[in-house]
């Protein structure tokens, strides 16, 4: 009487029902990703040149094949210039908003961020030397990106490590000294440019999507998506990893490979979206952030929506970058840092 | 009365309907004579930071026993246990689990059979009470990626929950709770992995008196109940003398002395080991040995 009454009892309890199920994970990713899809359509309207509304609908209902109106210009501008841009934007979002959320629980530290720990820096030199020696070939840069992105990685991870385990202040220094050498390395490469050039890197490194590249586009969603679905399949061993390395050994998680598989793949992810845009920062912190707070702390929720809410997010904060001053640009990584750095501030206080 | 947590031997005195079953079972497995060795160390070194911290220990877990691990603080008390898990290699002897070297076993099925209640790094993220109990599942997933929790799961945890006197709190976030409630949070999540076998350090550490009691009647109705084997590390040696079955006492690496209580505890063991001068008596209600150091205020 007593037990069942009990467990009648736990069943209605709020813990249970709150509980991160497969049905509210599918629920919210299908609800975000019709968001993102939503933002897709109605971003590529936005921008310096007044697009017609309905034949742009129609025209992007149709995937390009039939004009619908458009003239030969508005045509070209919808599909040649928005849409990889606005494309771009999603992946470099998805990929650094993933990568942070994996950072974040394997670190277990809320401020773990591709940008903050000098990983999108290392991408960046790796970025800068493929663009100095292989100029021409254009994979080099993804390439070098990744190995950068990984080096620094491990940097961090090392300088973090002291005797009594890495504090989340200890591994912000870390980033800290690993940003701070490697920017002197980028300013001592920057100098032997030439100074038409030196411009645009600023803006590049600043994180920027305006030189949207064809032949990049492609991979970098492939990364992302590829990259989303393995850390997502990962999501249960971080869970676990969230709440120390070694609680998550004792029960059962295989550390070292499940650290080195997120290494690698947030690297890549990292490597990617700095070949194409450069150090979009905060996004990493912020995205995941929120998506901890609305949907909770379990990896099999937040890494798939943090990947679909940072697309969204970059998408926005891109809009806003080429609109807000037309018709000049700013890079997008100022918005997303102007959105970033006091939300940075505000959990620092609290962890 | 006899506390729940005393030893086999004054358990037995008192007889109740709900333990007749155990009981039974407990003189089927006498008749045997043979309790299963669930793990066993055999003479291992354990080196760490360039030190020996564990020599040539041997040491064995049965089926239904408690051991209590005591000794100075560097005794090597903790490598022991996380040696016993796996998480340290021993640079000679042998561990095994079932029978099998334990280093040849994979992740997953080791904590199947291990559990271990540790005090653990603070949290950094919002975890339910029911989240962090249903951490104590993944060894039984089939997909340790995306695997969901099943039915069966969630009744486990329901189950330790009550065990552990959590059910109200399994909503509420672990880093609001008390320590004593977070440390009955790890102990249901020990319990959620349905291991036999349970390495407990300093279990009791932030536990007040009362849920002292409970936790160890837990430890010790596991045991007797699914058969299951603990090793406690623990400073409290009054404790120890109450609910272990043998104990070990460690100095400088080594298993010094082990024993029954009775055979371990005494004035002249404790004086060498410990280097306090003690005195044993027989504790009036269980009457097993208790220890009280004597300090000379003098010198």
């Amino acid at each position: 009487m007593i037990t069942s009454s009990s467990s009648e009892m736990f069943v209605a309890s709020p813990a249970r029902q709150n509980r991160v199920t497969l049905r509210k994970t599918v629920i919210s990713c299908a609800l975000l990703a019709g968001a993102l899809l939503l933002a897709i359509v109605l971003m590529s309207l936005i921008g310096s040149e007044q697009l017609p509304v309905r034949p742009s609908l129609c025209a992007l209902a149709s995937f390009g094949t039939t004009p619908c109106g458009l003239t030969r210009d508005q045509f070209d501008i919808l599909f040649q210039i928005r849409l990889p841009r606005i494309l771009l934007a999603a992946a470099v979002g998805g990929s650094l908003a993933t990568a942070g959320a994996a950072y974040q629980a394997l670190l277990r530290n809320p401020l773990a961020e591709p940008y903050l720990l000098g990983i999108s820096n290392g991408a960046a030199v790796g970025t800068m030397i493929a663009l100095i020696y292989f100029g021409t070939i254009e994979w080099t840069r993804p390439v070098l990106a990744f190995t950068g992105a990984l080096l620094a990685t491990f940097a961090v991870y090392r300088l973090a490590r002291g005797r009594a385990g890495a504090t989340p202040e200890r591994l912000i220094l870390a980033g800290v000294i690993v940003t701070t050498f490697l920017s002197s390395v980028i300013v001592f490469v920057t100098t032997l440019m030439d100074a038409t050039r030196i411009r645009s890197f600023t803006f590049w490194l600043l994180g920027d999507l305006s030189g949207t590249s064809k032949s990049l586009l492609p991979i970098a969603i492939t990364i992302t998506v590829g990259g989303a679905l393995a850390l997502t399949l990962h999501a249960r061993s971080l869970n676990l990893l969230m709440l120390g390395e070694r609680d998550a050994f004792d029960l059962g998680v295989e550390v070292g490979r499940v650290r080195m598989v997120v290494f690698l793949v947030a690297s890549l992810l990292v490597g990617s979206s700095v070949a194409a845009s450069g150090s979009v920062g905060y996004v990493g912190l912020v995205v995941p952030h929120l998506a901890r707070l609305s949907l909770g702390s379990d990896n099999r929720i937040s890494i798939p929506a943090a990947a679909l809410g940072g697309a969204l997010f970059v998408i926005v904060a891109d809009t806003v970058a080429r609109t807000i001053i037309a018709p000049r640009e700013l890079p997008v990584g100022a918005i997303t840092a102007l959105i970033g750095a006091p939300l940075f501030i505000y959990l620092l206080k609290r962890v | 009365m006899t506390k729940s947590f005393s030893r086999k031997g004054a358990k037995e005195k008192s007889k109740s309907p709900s333990q007749a079953l155990s009981l039974r079972l407990c003189a089927f497995a006498g008749e045997i004579l043979v309790r299963a060795i669930l793990l066993e160390a055999r003479e291992i070194t354990v080196s760490y930071d360039h030190r020996i911290a564990v020599a040539d220990l041997t040491l064995t877990l049965k089926q239904g026993e408690i051991t209590a691990i005591i000794g100075p603080n560097g005794a090597g008390k903790s490598t022991l246990l996380r040696t016993l898990n796996g998480q340290i290699r021993q640079s000679s002897g042998a561990i095994l689990l079932d029978g099998q070297p334990l280093e040849r076993l994979n992740r997953r099925s080791i904590s199947r059979r291990i559990a271990v209640v540790a005090q653990e790094a603070e949290l950094r993220f919002p975890v339910t009470v029911l989240e962090f109990v249903l951490g104590g599942r993944f060894a039984w997933s089939t997909n340790t990626g995306w695997g969901w929790e099943t039915e069966r799961d969630l009744q486990v945890a329901d189950a330790v929950l009550r065990e552990t006197e959590m059910s109200e709190l399994s909503g509420r976030l672990m880093n609001e709770l008390s320590g004593g409630e977070r440390q009955r949070a790890l102990m249901a999540r020990a319990l959620a992995t349905e291991a036999p076998i349970l390495l407990l350090d300093e279990p009791t550490a932030n536990l007040d008196l009362s849920h002292q009691a409970t936790l160890l009647a837990l430890v010790r109705s596991r045991c007797d109940r699914s058969e299951a084997a603990a090793l406690v590390v623990t400073h409290d040696i009054n404790l120890a003398a109450q609910f272990a079955d043998h104990i070990f006492l460690m100095k400088n690496g080594r298993a010094v002395y082990s024993g029954t209580p009775e055979q371990v505890l005494q004035p002249e063991i404790l004086q060498d080991v410990f280097e306090v001068r003690v005195l044993v008596d027989a504790h009036p209600v269980t009457g097993g040995p208790r220890v009280t150091p004597v300090h000379d205020r003098r010198s």
